[in-house]
């Protein structure tokens, strides 16, 4: 009895996480006057608030901004990653632990204090309302450089020097021998990279005035905050399920990876 | 080494200049103007500034204790034996891998006055309804309670591996002596896990410090700028009133505060252990 009672007030603990964002999709498929319902399965369907929604915003132009720029800077920060890992902890050269110290510096930075100047480099550069504002200085990432650096230093050496033997550089080093020895930590550096870049909003906000090379959150988020969802409900909740859609559906698939992930980034603090 | 063209490019230069800049008077289409302290002194009169300090510390007060707490009961529920705990371990971990954007508009909604669920809530048993979003005394405690329920399942995880490192025939000679489950974890899994509970502190105290997105969508910073946080304020001083010298010396000055902070955690920490 003790158990079931338990069992029962857990799945309600569980339903305080995920009946909200269940709301969400069943009101924004609900008729205008329906919305405020609170229930599991909607009386009626309409697609009405998505069809608005995609007349008012661009929000499909915004989702392949989104993907291309997520894309862009996941793949930069594992290769630029894996190479400045490799360099700090196989190679030997002159200032490495000083590198490597600064890299760790950059960590405890908060961004504040980097946002307006970053920007002015923006202006300077014009780059405001390019892709390359919103992509090239997310390119390298210290957190990404030392976890490569770790996981690099845990393989064993004979593996790199076998290569060198069979003739290989330090490129084909890395791309060859080590990524395909390093899937654990290519795969969680890509999940965490990746992720990052699709929910990053400040930025996007700052750089990016343009509605056609807008990212899916800063979309939503002028939408929301700006008159333009004209305080239909509805419309805001559709726009606000489109942007959660894809990270959910992958979530569901490699919920594994995510949560093991995001605890190896808190862990590595 | 490009590493190193990018760190001074998008690190090094932008500190560097953000100190110039806060000599500077300058709203980036005219030319820059030497100010000399005219920031800083600015800054220290700024009343908004400081209420926007005192709302981020608000924040941070409630929202860190009751994220511990919270995070800390689920992880001691889900260390039980129980069935399906991958299931609910996923369930509680769904908020934090969502844009804070859909978390915010979706709780705008159960903060709603009329309409919100909280508020049907209160009035079905009877109480009276709050202005959750609208009262100034409200308004910072709804967004630390919505920040906490979106962050809690990242700090349950971390919890969690902290529970699993308290060798289990501790337990097993409590158990021996009598000790109830209360008695348990208060003598044996808190003084064990401190060392979590610290990583959890000062990791939340660093996210907390760059709360932006939830008041920006949920209040604009209002009733009465009480939910104006530090880091929208900067924000608008920078990009509504492009005031670009001023708004970097309050990043300069936040980021300072945020460093002596952790670092003060950390030496408490430190002497704790």
């Amino acid at each position: 009895m003790k158990r079931v009672i338990f069992y029962i007030l857990l799945t309600l603990g569980a339903l305080v996480f995920l009946y909200p964002f269940l709301w969400v999709v069943i009101a924004s498929l609900s008729p205008e006057n329906q919305i405020g319902n609170l229930t599991f399965i909607p009386t009626s369907i309409s697609f009405d608030a998505y069809s608005q929604m995609i007349s008012k915003i661009p929000i499909f132009r915004a989702f392949l901004n989104s993907i291309f720029v997520a894309t862009c800077v996941t793949a930069g920060v594992l290769v630029f990653g894996s190479m400045v890992g490799y360099a700090l902890s196989r190679l030997e050269f002159k200032g490495r632990n000083m590198i490597f110290y600064m890299i760790i510096f950059t960590m405890t930075l908060p961004f504040q204090i980097t946002l307006i100047p970053q920007y002015i480099l923006m202006v300077e550069f014009h780059w405001v309302d390019t892709y390359w504002a919103l992509i090239v200085p997310y390119l390298m990432n210290a957190l990404a450089i030392v976890m490569f650096r770790q996981y690099f230093k845990s393989l064993p050496q004979s593996l790199i020097d076998a290569a060198r033997i069979d003739g290989c550089n330090d490129f084909q080093i890395i791309f060859k021998i080590l990524w395909p020895n390093s899937i654990s930590a290519i795969v969680t550096i890509g999940i965490i990279t990746f992720m990052t870049s699709w929910n990053e909003v400040l930025w996007p906000l700052i750089v990016i005035r343009e509605d056609k090379l807008m990212t899916m959150p800063q979309l939503v988020t002028l939408f929301a905050v700006g008159g333009r969802a004209e305080s239909q409900l509805g419309v805001k909740l559709a726009a606000a399920t489109m942007l959660a859609l894809p990270i959910v559906l992958a979530y569901l698939f490699f919920q594994k990876y995510f949560i093991q992930s995001m605890a190896s980034t808190g862990l590595k603090e | 080494m490009p590493y190193m063209l990018h760190f001074f490019l998008f690190i090094a230069f932008p500190v560097v200049f953000s100190i110039v800049l806060t000599f500077h008077k300058w709203n980036i289409i005219a030319p820059m103007q030497y100010t000399g302290l005219a920031n800083y002194i600015h800054l220290f009169n700024d009343a908004f500034f400081w209420k926007s300090l005192g709302n981020t510390l608000i924040f941070l007060a409630i929202h860190i204790p009751l994220q511990i707490i919270v995070a800390l009961f689920l992880a001691e529920v889900l260390n039980q034996k129980i069935k399906f705990r991958g299931f609910f371990r996923a369930a509680f971990f769904l908020p934090v891998i969502v844009s804070g954007v859909v978390v915010t508009i979706l709780w705008q909604q159960l903060y709603g006055f009329d309409t919100g669920l909280f508020n049907r809530i209160l009035t079905s048993v009877g109480f009276s309804k709050i202005g959750w979003l609208t009262d100034p005394s409200w308004a910072m405690p709804s967004i630390a309670i919505m920040a906490t329920w979106k962050n809690v399942g990242l700090y349950i995880i971390l919890f969690l591996v902290g529970l699993q490192t308290v060798p289990a025939h501790y337990y097993e000679a409590a158990e021996l002596e009598g000790a109830n489950h209360m008695q348990k974890f208060f003598n044996i899994t808190l003084p064990m896990i401190n060392p979590t509970i610290f990583m959890v502190v000062i990791l939340s105290t660093i996210s907390g410090f760059s709360l932006f997105i939830e008041p920006y969508v949920m209040t604009g910073g209002g009733p009465l700028n009480s939910t104006l946080s530090a880091v929208l304020y900067i924000y608008k001083q920078g990009f509504f009133y492009y005031h670009m010298g001023y708004s970097a010396t309050l990043g300069l000055f936040f980021a300072l505060l945020i460093l002596a902070v952790v670092a003060i955690q950390k030496k408490f920490i430190e002497k704790e252990q």
